[in-house]
């Protein structure tokens, strides 16, 4: 086995450019996929912090004369999914709505009457806090009588979710693709050692060395490879991590999101993923060559 | 071997030959160049494959081998190639110790055994040196110690003195004889008539891939 390791340095050390090369375009392609898990990962946290503060605004028709509107309120509750639901009478809402305006008051003076309308606000449960479910519960909450209006920000939240699903789709598209591409140049990296090492190998073979000795060293060079390269990607997504947030963290309050990096599991987990890249490649430039 | 023939393409390189070898003989296949002699060999070590016949090495079918004994059957050989087949890039000891590291000895073992064989055939100061700083008939030596090394039961020999001086290819002789005393089966082949008379032994002589004539010296 340390033979069989010493012959893998050596080969590093006698093909340095080639090695040079297939590291540099795996740690390339580990830091591309990377950078795209951890968007998704934000992206992820971002949106489920939003989920969570998913309100229902219904606002009632103002033309019909004002009525005791808890009949209203008991038919909202009754519904799957309600956690609950407040009342806020128009002219409540006019009282607050003044206070967040206070500098601009003189916008209120000319009015002859209160125009906004009677609202409930309705909070979900967890469970129901997906856009389908809510766009389920408001339809329904939308035909029942004196309701003029529906809010729940659908039109951001699933213009978002959308945007980030299509990225989340090509991210698993250039991850697939950045796959491939660092498994065939490591194939090809290896099939250029072997190749000048054709020689070698074959008196190596006439001398009596079974293919798994001769395999040995190139399978641990691949790991080395793989491991170099994902480690490589992965310090300058840590670099580039630190340089972004420190930016970023200037102009966002951390109350609204907090940008965190990897979780130890998912770096074991791309490295991992690196070696066996590296490996793979190494699997098939080795069955083609000693067939 | 048994009504052996072998074919590349169209062009025949051994035709019906049937050949019994002994343990610890000494035999010299002759004959011109494009007789057929290395192809002989390489059928023996599995270097190619008979395409008609068979060859049985110590009772095995070579044709019936699996591709995962091979290695195992080339143990049994030391082959001296013509054009020395040594690895440049490594040194003298490197490329005589492949041979026991391929077979998994000990470190410690293999750095004894490649000095011992390297001081019998007088090259134990080239140690360190790479083959291309070496004379031929030195890089030849080589090329024995590491077809040795490994105490085959059978030396092959392709034309071992054919790039040599007279000195150089007596010293090649001279091992070939002394391993052949301590019971490896030898087989040579070569065109030099001269290697043949001063050694001795049963002669096969081939002639565009046909076996014309045995005889011994």
């Amino acid at each position: 086995m340390i033979y069989n390791y010493k012959r893998a340095i050596q080969d590093i050390r006698d093909h340095k450019f080639l090695n040079t090369v297939t590291i540099m375009t795996i740690a390339i392609s580990i830091l591309i996929v990377s950078a795209f898990g951890l968007f998704f990962v934000n992206a992820n946290e971002i949106i489920n912090s939003w989920k969570k503060g998913i309100k229902i605004m219904v606002y009632l028709k103002s033309d019909i004369p004002e009525t005791n509107p808890s009949e209203l309120i008991r038919k909202i509750q009754t519904m799957e999914g309600i956690r609950n639901v407040r009342f806020i009478p128009k002219n409540q809402a006019f009282q607050e709505l003044k206070k967040q305006m206070r500098r601009q008051s003189s916008l209120f003076e000319n009015l002859k009457e209160n125009p906004l309308p009677d609202a409930f606000e309705i909070q979900l449960k967890a469970s129901f806090q997906n856009q389908e479910k809510v766009e389920m519960l408001a339809t329904r909450i939308e035909s029942l009588p004196r309701v003029d209006e529906v809010e729940y920000g659908q039109r951001w939240l699933g213009q978002f979710t959308n945007f980030f699903n299509l990225f989340r789709f090509t991210g698993y598209a250039m991850g697939g693709l950045f796959f491939m591409a660092a498994l065939l140049i490591v194939a090809n990296t290896i099939r250029l050692v072997l190749y000048s090492r054709r020689d070698e190998v074959e008196i190596m073979r006439l001398v009596g060395a079974t293919d798994s000795f001769i395999k040995a060293p190139f399978y641990i060079q691949g790991l080395i490879q793989g491991a170099f390269g994902g480690i490589i990607g992965l310090a300058v997504l840590f670099i580039s991590f630190l340089f972004i947030s420190s930016s970023m963290g200037q102009g966002i309050s951390p109350d609204l999101f907090t940008i965190r990096f990897l979780s130890p599991g998912a770096l074991c987990g791309i490295i991992l993923v690196s070696i066996f890249v590296g490996w793979t490649g190494c699997y098939i430039s080795l069955k083609q060559f000693l067939k | 071997m048994f009504h052996v023939h072998k074919n590349y393409g169209a062009k025949k390189a051994l035709a019906n030959i049937t050949l019994d070898i002994s343990k610890n003989e000494l035999l010299f296949i002759s004959g011109p160049s494009g007789a057929g002699k290395t192809t002989l060999l390489k059928l023996l070590y599995l270097g190619e494959k008979v395409s008609e016949g068979q060859v049985l090495i110590e009772g095995i079918n070579l044709s019936r081998i699996s591709h995962n004994r091979i290695p195992f059957l080339r143990r049994k050989f030391g082959i001296i190639f013509q054009d020395y087949k040594l690895i440049p890039t490594k040194t003298v000891f490197d490329n005589v110790a492949i041979v026991l590291e391929a077979t998994g000895k000990k470190r410690r073992f293999i750095e004894k055994k490649v000095k011992s064989i390297l001081r019998t055939v007088g090259m134990e100061e080239t140690l360190h040196s790479f083959p291309p700083s070496l004379s031929g008939g030195e890089q030849q030596r080589i090329a024995f110690a590491r077809a040795v090394v490994g105490d085959p039961k059978i030396i092959l020999a392709d034309e071992p003195t054919g790039n040599l001086d007279e000195a150089s290819a007596d010293i090649i002789l001279e091992l070939l004889k002394k391993f052949h005393t301590r019971g490896a089966t030898v087989i040579i082949a070569t065109h030099d008539k001269e290697l043949i008379r001063k050694t001795g032994g049963r002669v096969i002589h081939l002639n565009q891939g046909y076996l014309q004539k045995t005889i011994n010296v």
